[in-house]
């Protein structure tokens, strides 16, 4: 009974730290799939969660601040597109533009709006995303095991948790059983292929970097007004990365993409339990070692040591018909 | 498909262009070009690298607009501004680089862009079925289920005319489809294409190959320097005459080759293997040997190991197995050579990709004039390159070898592609090599150039080296070998000599049939 | 179409278009400075007073420009050899420890003694650093942008956890080192110019920024006048052409990346030994990002490294004059800036060529 004391928190935590991850990481899906290189999934949701806070202590709706994070999000998706597809630039560098300008851009215009030293202004409970309480949790509650898993686990959360769960099935079944996850794939593998088969390769990609944009709105407008309550300094705090290495250790596909995002969630959950807990023989866990794993373990994916890591073929590159 | 009312059916042309003008820069690739294809007909159309035939079906096909001009498809003018209007008016294209999605499989990728609703599953068994039923009417036999990838070159161009007729192509216009194929699969070809005229559809051969117009074509039309030279019925006309049109004179005479003066032996390669970057083993137990003073050609279709041969010999790839022996000098897989020490053991090498691996096209072309030899003491002074030296040094190369403009200070992606092999080819061959691999010396090269540079390779040969040639131009291997030897499969399966060779001989060893 | 098909004079292509595209970054910049409210062109006459209208500002820019001519630099080498190195930040942080570990514990050696072996230890720490995702990238064919990425990360928390539990100065609670002893400080510019009798402002510019320009023209000649550099260059315009050529493309990335995070090394220099004197927590605040904006819009060549450079320097020290006068501008400002000067020097680099092409009524491509 006390391990499971221990191990409810941590997975409900694992969840809540999930969700953000996992957003960004089925936008990073899409964006790449179909040929975009997409490093500034952080810049975006950071926009996101700055939106999102600004507008929702304004208006005192949440909602509206969702809103206006996916609009800014996918703003910055289009500015990508135009960077990589219409003008043929360099993808990489078009996303850690985007990166360093969303950092600056949100602490000089929160600094300005708000005179709160960058922050926004605390947000009331109306003005964030509560916790949804399961039907007939106090009945299942009562029972050992399941009635914490039912209350704390699957209940208790806010009500973005759940669609974002259920968008991994949803990008599965969008890229493998539709016309234009064909097309996405297809364009990202062998975008000449695509264009001559009479389809646009331009507006697939823009499709997707707006899909990316809208799912990093969401992610950011999470972590501002649903674990958090208001903006504060670059609060992604590197979200947009790990995202980016559970694609990469996912192998560009939704459910193994879920996995990597899930263990990242649980490990990060896990640290904050870690932390002063002595291990015999070992001492003290320092929980920067436990901070550190994810990108650890990415190096060593992509380093082939655990499996191949292959990239879709035509991402990073722009498509120019040649002679 | 039914003409349009009020059109008389037999006279409307399948396809009409008129005065189609296209511009490059400064390259006018297409000048006032006429076209005019008769319904039901395997219509040729020929011409040498660079006459703006691919240019010309680009257009047609909406890959690129034209200037100027007019496109009229069974009688009717239309607006073809991209490949998707193309596909409208029943025009599909079999590219010379196919248009595949590798991963995908050969369902998937024949349905892409017709998937005929937004819920793949609602549609695919009635594409299978139809995917089924165009094979069988055709002898295009592929499995609809197969990775495109794994497939071989030959049935990876069948899914592509598959993909063609599934989007019920009436016009199919193919570029240089047989350059990837063995003769035989190439007669295969014929057939498919012999069929598809007896169902009333009408193709368009692009080719610069004068017995592939011959053997297949109704009709033929020819094109040089981007204008429209001349329009034949093929029973009437000849090789000579076609041949003439396509250069603009009379064909060149055999070039003037005189007897070999063989010497010792300059590179001797015994029981050589080597695998490919995959892992797939591509040279398999190869042995042979050059003697100063003379020209020995490797024939062969495309892909049958001649590329990772070149490359182990010179020094880009490890050996899996066996020796080359050059000079006093042997490598093998437990002594290998980089590109560097074989060079300087006399070994120069013009490669067959010339822009990605001959030359640096970012670099000015003083700056590639010393790849391969940037180590040489005589491009430095002290622990510095020596760039006015350099920059002497190429203008030299560049007026010997009449590379235009003789400017070593521009960059090399602005050269003509004739003028960048002939950079590459003064660059390897000015040093004076003992041994000399030349691959695909003359592709992408204009007429005039081709016959500078066989000249060089000769004079080269006269002068006691030896060279190893690989190309897919048997015309080629035929006139400048001592001794051919073909390659079939990673093996060598066959040593002829040139005054002993017919096409039809190397045709069957080429397809590993002999 | 890219445009890069057309040809241009050379001062189109290396100063003309670098300008028009920092232009556009600047306006963009200005439509920032309005959303706060203010006037961007009293914002641009302050900040071009507090970058350059004083002794201390010009000290300050210098003393910037000094981080960002390293950092600059260590971009730049990197994409010679086709890498991005986004990783500059992470090997700046620890040559940190390389430096702090020569000045901390070798401080009983004289000043002379110290210098040489503090540059080889950032240089070493930070080409040591830079190698993994070198080493990764040529033998394992790991992508080094996200190798690099990872690499930062890994070493905010390395570095931290080395200052909090191992390095700090016992008995306090911010987690940094003790003062290195005055033998082991960089002597400030002021002082060193005062010493011969010149007067300048006390500002925390210093020796290292010497050392910065002495990495300038190291560059330059190792990238285009050296046998290596060549190499280097080969590597990264064409690795086939590269095997062709009989170079081995692995080690001239790895090499490149030691080169990249040795001077990556040198903001260590700078802050730690420079201007701090002690070791702490994130010293090198985002300067190795700041130098992808400032490889970028130098178009990778150690003089417009310089150049950029001092640019940057002058709009941080100028955004710091410019938050005093104008309370609802901050300093983060130039961050955004940053980001701009990237997306339109870098990503958007040619997005003005084919208009400019038409203003010059140069001639499409020929050859």
């Amino acid at each position: 009974m006390h391990a499971l004391d221990q191990i409810i928190p941590i997975m409900a935590a694992t969840i809540r730290v999930a969700v953000p991850l996992v957003l960004a990481g089925i936008a990073g899906l899409f964006s790449e799939r179909s040929g975009v290189v997409d490093v500034g999934l952080e810049g975006k949701m950071l926009a996101g969660a700055f939106a999102a806070a600004a507008i929702a202590s304004i208006t005192g709706s949440v909602w509206l601040g969702l809103l206006a994070a996916i609009a800014t999000s996918a703003v910055l998706g289009v500015l990508h597109g135009f960077v990589c597809i219409t003008q043929k630039g360099d993808q990489v560098v078009s996303g850690v533009a985007v990166n360093i300008l969303i950092s600056g851009l949100t602490m000089t215009l929160g600094l300005a709006w708000f005179a709160q030293g960058g922050q926004t202004p605390p947000l009331p409970p109306s003005a964030r995303f509560s916790e949804v309480v399961l039907p007939l949790s106090g009945l299942i509650g009562q029972v050992p095991v399941l009635g914490p898993f039912y209350t704390q686990v699957l209940g208790g959360q806010n009500i973005l948790v759940y669609p974002t769960f259920a968008l991994v099935p949803l990008a599965w079944w969008v890229l493998g059983s539709t016309r234009f996850g064909l097309r996405i794939r297809a364009v990202g593998e062998s975008p000449a292929a695509v264009d001559t088969a009479g389809v646009s390769v331009v507006r697939l990609r823009y499709a997707a970097v707006l899909i990316a944009g809208a799912l990093c709105g969401i992610a950011g407008a999470y972590i501002s007004t649903a674990q958090g309550a208001g903006f504060v300094r670059d609060m992604t705090g590197g979200r947009g990365f790990l995202a980016l290495a559970a694609l990469v250790l996912g192998k560009w596909r939704p459910w193994s993409t879920l996995a990597g995002c899930v263990l990242f969630a649980a490990l990060d959950a896990l640290a904050i339990r870690l932390q002063g807990v002595i291990v015999p023989g070992l001492g003290a866990v320092p929980v920067e070692f436990v901070q550190m794993l994810p990108y650890v373990m990415t190096i060593v994916l992509l380093a082939g040591f655990v499996g191949r890591a292959i990239p879709p073929r035509a991402s990073g590159q722009p498509y120019v018909k040649d002679r | 498909m039914q003409p349009p009312a009020g059109q008389p059916p037999v006279t409307a042309p399948a396809v009409e262009m008129r005065g189609i003008d296209k511009r490059f820069g400064t390259v006018h690739a297409n000048r006032a070009v006429d076209l005019t294809v008769a319904k039901g007909h395997i219509h040729g159309l020929i011409g040498e690298n660079g006459a703006g035939k691919s240019t010309l079906m680009s257009i047609l096909y909406g890959f690129y607009t034209a200037d100027a001009g007019d496109i009229v498809i069974d009688g009717r003018k239309v607006a073809i501004a991209e490949s998707r209007d193309a596909i409208a008016a029943g025009i599909e294209m079999v590219h010379q680089h196919f248009m595949l999605v590798d991963p995908m499989t050969v369902l998937e990728n024949v349905i892409l862009g017709v998937e005929g609703g937004a819920l793949l599953r609602r549609h695919v068994p009635k594409a299978r079925a139809d995917l089924k039923r165009i094979s069988a009417e055709y002898g295009l036999d592929v499995d609809p289920d197969a990775v495109v990838g794994e497939l071989p070159v030959g049935a990876q161009q069948r899914v592509e005319i598959l993909k063609a007729l599934y989007r019920g192509a009436e016009i199919l216009i193919l570029d240089e489809p047989t350059g990837v194929l063995t003769p035989q699969e190439a007669t295969d070809l014929f057939r498919v294409l012999a069929a598809l005229r007896a169902q009333g559809k009408t193709v368009i051969l692009v080719t610069h190959k004068l017995r592939e117009i011959m053997a297949i074509t109704d009709r033929v039309s020819v094109m040089r320097a981007g204008q429209m030279v001349g329009h034949r019925h093929t029973a009437e006309t000849s090789r000579e005459e076609l041949g003439e049109l396509m250069i603009g004179r009379k064909l060149a005479t055999r070039l003037d080759k005189a007897p070999a003066k063989i010497g010792a032996v300059a590179l001797q390669v015994r029981d050589l293997s080597v695998r490919d970057a995959m892992g797939v083993q591509r040279v398999k137990d190869v042995g042979f040997s050059i003697r100063a003073g003379e020209i020995v050609g490797i024939a062969g279709v495309s892909g049958n190991g001649q590329t990772e041969l070149m490359e182990a010999l010179a020094g880009m790839r490890r050996f899996e197995a066996g020796s080359v022996t050059i000079g006093a000098t042997t490598i093998s897989a437990g002594r290998p050579a980089m590109a560097d020490e074989l060079r300087r053991l006399g070994m120069a090498h013009v490669p067959e990709d010339r822009l990605r691996t001959g030359m640096v096209p970012a670099f000015a072309a003083r700056e590639s004039a010393i790849l391969g030899y940037q180590d040489d003491p005589a491009y430095a002074r002290g622990p510095l390159l020596d760039w006015p030296g350099i920059e002497r040094y190429t203008l030299g190369l560049m007026e010997k070898y009449e590379v235009k403009p003789p400017i070593p200070r521009l960059r090399g992606s602005l050269f003509s592609g004739g003028n960048q092999q002939k950079l590459i080819m003064a660059r390897e061959m000015e040093r004076d090599p003992a041994v000399l691999l030349v691959g695909q010396p003359t592709r992408g090269v204009d007429i005039g150039g081709i016959d500078f540079i066989h000249r060089r390779l000769l004079a080269m040969r006269d002068r006691g080296k030896a060279i190893l040639l690989v190309s897919v131009e048997l015309d080629e291997i035929l006139r400048l070998s001592d001794r051919i030897l073909v390659m079939f499969d990673g093996r060598l399966v066959g040593e002829l000599l040139p005054e002993h060779a017919d096409e039809r001989q190397l045709g069957l060893l080429m397809a590993g049939a002999a | 179409m890219s445009g890069t098909a057309l040809r241009l004079p050379w001062w189109a292509d290396y100063i003309l278009l670098p300008l028009l595209n920092l232009l556009l970054a600047l306006l963009a910049t200005g439509v920032v400075v309005v959303l706060t409210g203010e006037n961007p062109l009293d914002a641009v006459t302050t900040m071009v007073n507090g970058a350059f209208g004083s002794g201390e500002g010009i000290g300050y820019t210098l003393y910037y420009a000094t981080d960002m001519i390293f950092t600059g630099l260590a971009v730049a080498v990197a994409f010679h050899c086709g890498l991005f190195n986004i990783g500059a930040e992470g090997q700046a942080y620890v040559a940190g420890l390389g430096v702090a570990l020569v000045c901390l514990y070798l401080d009983f050696l004289p000043f002379w003694m110290i210098l040489p072996l503090a540059i080889a230890g950032g240089a070493l720490f930070g080409a040591g650093y830079a190698a993994i995702p070198g080493w990764l990238q040529a033998k394992r064919g790991s992508h080094i942008v996200i190798t690099t990425i990872m690499a930062n990360f890994i070493a905010y928390s390395l570095m931290e956890f080395l200052l909090v539990n191992v390095l700090i100065k016992p008995g306090q609670m911010s987690p940094e080192t003790r003062f290195f002893a005055p033998n082991a400080v960089l002597p400030k510019m002021d002082a060193m110019l005062g010493a011969i009798g010149i007067a300048v402002a006390q500002t925390p510019l210093n020796l290292s920024f010497v050392v910065a320009l002495a990495c300038i023209v190291l560059v330059w000649l190792l990238i285009w006048h050296t046998r290596w550099g060549y190499s280097l260059r080969v590597v990264g315009a064409s690795p086939r052409a590269a095997v062709y050529a009989g170079i081995a493309p692995s080690g001239r990335i790895v090499q490149s990346m030691l080169l990249s995070g040795a001077l990556a090394g040198g903001v260590a220099l700078n802050e730690v030994m420079g201007a701090q004197g002690k070791l702490l927590i994130n010293f090198p605040s985002g300067y190795g990002f700041t130098g992808i904006a400032v490889a970028l819009m130098g178009r990778n060549h150690p003089l417009g490294v310089l150049i950029a450079a001092i640019l940057f320097g002058a709009l941080y020290q100028g955004g710091a004059e410019l938050t005093f006068d104008m309370p609802a501008i901050s300093p983060y400002l130039v961050v955004a800036l940053q980001g701009l000067v990237i997306l339109f020097t870098g990503g958007l680099a040619t997005m003005l060529r084919p208009a400019l092409a038409r203003v010059l009524r140069v001639g499409p491509r020929g050859a």
